[in-house]
């Protein structure tokens, strides 16, 4: 009190760190190791197996994007100390309403998007809703909608149409405003003109002989893009994002400080449940029917994007940037695998001994960077 | 940061080991080479018995070949597969199509761009032509549900249960459609969503014989739903009192038929699917001839007699 405080730059209370450890000190660290090290490794054992021509980078990233779309809503809500294992039933069942109101049903596509964003959002309102009111873990919860919402996905098409699997709805895109939001490409006129100038490869025959193999880049990416750093905005710079760390952290003193961790972590499932119906209407859109099976096991491919990735599985640490990254490795050698000509029944293998050994990796660098014993 | 290094390095020598063998094995770019890409899930055992044909195949015709599949058996999963395969380039593509929505897309990508197809299993002649695929390989389901029909109906069926453990492939549900068509009668709630538990199937078909005691007969569509019902019928006691038809072999129906628990098991030669395209493709690309047309490689009925091979090969090649 006596003396006055020196130069702030010298303040006792924050710890002296070179610019290039600062650096480090980054939870997406692990996976831009990771990134490095998968690429590097398919480049030198896939190069020549068109792995990386304009067909097979399409290909890998498509499915890396679709793997991001979930992983920006599992990360986040992983950051803020809660699971959604009903993510994958989430899919099935948002593309599965979507094909019930446009083609059942018969309404406009647009409307048929837009309620089920608002119906499937609404459900993850209340995921969110229970886990805080009841206090039960958000693991339990979710699981039960995990069956619940599979169910619906079985028995709604199943009661309308006497089929598990609804088809046409393509047809009844056609010409609406909303559907190629989700479903369309864009980049064709530059994609004609790699094609014509030999930069990619063309079809060779049949109705679209000519035409480029890559004729645009899917929606998909671009929503995969855009969910990432809309996400990485929202959690490093925001006052938002600062809730969202301290109420995976420690929900109790930052409810103290008054974080209204309540708000948050209900926003956090909507979120999620809104990252889900993202994938499920780019994915009704692209293929045309929705199934009672799509989605499976996709909310553990989340989780292990984002565990790749870097976040704490303990929450209250992570980045969308290393969730992005986390999709990205996964996509690759998930696909990667099949282009390296990896025994099909071993396959599974191989991608658990990745994992895991990304994982392992990642914990590593973090204990090193950050000095966490 | 000298330990990073090192953990790098050594990671990446672990990782890199077991591929040095595939890799080298992916330089022999002279051999033809095809990938089989299937829309069944990991845990269905009854497509072992189209990847031993196609390593047969393989093996006697000289090619490379690949059996692929999505491992939840999600259909949208199995499109990237085969997106993937006609970017790596084979000669050929031997592929199911369960939905066509899903499917014909990729399909007729691969088509385009200059990979010759051949459909198998699943789909029907007709969709195999509008996607530009060369032929058909299979057992067209709808019919063969509507033969089983029409043969339990002249012996004296008049209601059933149908164990669907994959009800959300439409060509499932076509066999008991076609089934219920063939018998003359309503399909309705004698279709049941079975899973793929054992311990689920079982039960729940225990659970509908016992509300529905007077069900005439069972049709179930593969090993994966005959297995636990042999069990179920065993428990209850309606074993070889029942009339039991399935479809697909494998050792237990076998057994089943011989015992004669099950009256006939429907083959549809699942070896000759995986196998024939393989030779047609291998001999359309090495000498240019080609089938005028597509191959049937079933419907059969199995029954007691003349099983003595079926027997002995059951689940691997039959």
């Amino acid at each position: 009190m006596s003396q006055a405080a020196p130069a702030p730059e010298a303040d006792e209370r924050v710890k002296e760190m070179s610019s290039l450890r600062q650096a480090l000190i980054r939870p997406e660290l692990g996976g831009i190791c990771g990134t490095v090290l998968v690429f590097t490794f398919f480049a030198l054992t896939a190069f020549d197996s068109g792995m990386f021509n304009a067909q097979g980078v399409l290909n890998w990233s498509v499915v890396s994007a679709q793997f991001m779309i979930i992983a920006v809503g599992a990360c986040l809500l992983m950051i803020a100390g809660e699971f959604d294992l009903s993510v994958g039933s989430m899919i099935g069942f948002a593309g599965m309403m979507i094909a019930i109101f446009s083609v059942t049903l018969g309404w406009p596509v647009w409307f048929s998007i837009l309620l089920t964003f608002v119906i499937c959002t609404a459900i993850g309102a209340l995921n969110g809703f229970i886990v805080i009111r009841t206090g039960l873990p958000s693991f339990i919860v979710t699981l039960a909608f995990l069956f619940i919402l599979r169910g619906f996905t079985i028995y709604f098409p199943q009661t309308l149409e006497r089929k598990t699997i609804i088809g046409g709805i393509k047809d009844a895109a056609e010409g609406d405003w909303l559907a190629p939001i989700f479903g369309g490409k864009i980049g064709q006129g530059l994609f004609q003109w790699l094609g014509d100038n030999g930069i990619i490869g063309v079809f060779e025959r049949g109705t679209r002989a000519g035409q480029p193999v890559v004729d645009g880049i899917p929606m998909l990416i671009v929503w995969a893009i855009g969910l990432v750093i809309v996400g990485h905005i929202i959690l490093t710079r925001t006052r938002f994002g600062n809730w969202i760390f301290a109420a995976g952290g420690d929900a109790e003193s930052a409810r103290n400080s008054g974080v209204p961790v309540n708000r948050v972590k209900i926003l956090m499932f909507m979120f999620t449940a809104f990252c889900a119906t993202v994938f499920a209407t780019c994915q009704v859109m692209e293929f045309g029917s929705a199934g009672a099976d799509r989605g499976l096991l996709k909310e553990f491919e989340a989780i292990i994007a984002v565990v790749i990735g870097g976040a704490l599985l303990t929450g209250g640490y992570g980045s969308v940037i290393g969730a992005a990254l986390g999709a990205l490795i996964f996509g690759v050698v998930q696909q990667g695998l099949f282009f390296a000509g990896v025994e099909s029944s071993l396959f599974r293998v191989f991608l658990g001994v990745i994992l895991l050994f990304a994982v392992i990796l990642n914990t590593y660098i973090r204990r090193m960077i950050t000095g966490e014993r | 940061m000298k330990s990073l290094v090192k953990q790098l390095a050594l990671a990446t020598a672990l990782v890199a080991a077991p591929f040095a063998g595939t890799a080298a094995l992916a330089d022999g770019h002279a051999k033809l080479s095809y990938v089989l890409v299937s829309h069944a899930p990991d845990s269905d055992s009854w497509w072992n018995t189209i990847k031993n044909g196609i390593a047969l195949a393989g093996e006697q015709m000289d090619v490379e070949v690949e059996y692929r599949n999505p491992p939840t058996g999600d259909l949208a999963d199995m499109a990237r597969i085969i997106e993937q395969a006609a970017a790596a380039g084979p000669n050929g593509i031997i592929t199911t199509l369960s939905d066509p929505d899903v499917l014909s897309g990729p399909i007729r990508a691969a088509v385009d761009a200059g990979i010759d197809v051949i459909i198998m299993n699943s789909g029907t002649p007709d969709q195999a032509r509008e996607v530009g695929a060369l032929m058909y390989v299979g057992q067209p389901e709808y019919d063969a549900g509507y033969a089983a029909g029409l043969r339990a109906k002249g012996d004296g069926v008049g209601s059933f249960l149908c164990v669907n453990h994959y009800i959300s492939s439409p060509s499932s549900t076509a066999r008991c459609q076609g089934f219920a068509d063939g018998l003359g009668v309503e399909l309705g709630n004698q279709m049941i969503d079975s899973g793929q538990d054992p311990a689920e199937i079982k039960n729940k078909v225990l659970a509908y014989l016992s509300a529905n005691s007077d069900t005439d007969a069972i049709l179930t569509l593969g090993p994966t739903s005959a297995d636990p019902t042999l069990l179920a019928l065993e428990e209850n006691g309606m074993a070889g009192d029942i009339y039991f038809g399935t479809f697909d072999l494998g050792a237990e129906i076998v057994k089943g038929i011989k015992a004669g628990v099950i009256n006939w098991g429907i083959d549809q030669q699942p070896f000759l699917q995986a196998y024939l395209p393989v030779v047609v493709l291998a001999n359309y690309h090495r000498y240019g001839v080609l089938p005028g047309n597509n191959i049937n490689s079933g419907p059969g009925f199995v029954t007691d007699s003349g099983l003595e091979l079926v027997e002995k090969y059951a689940g691997e090649f039959r």
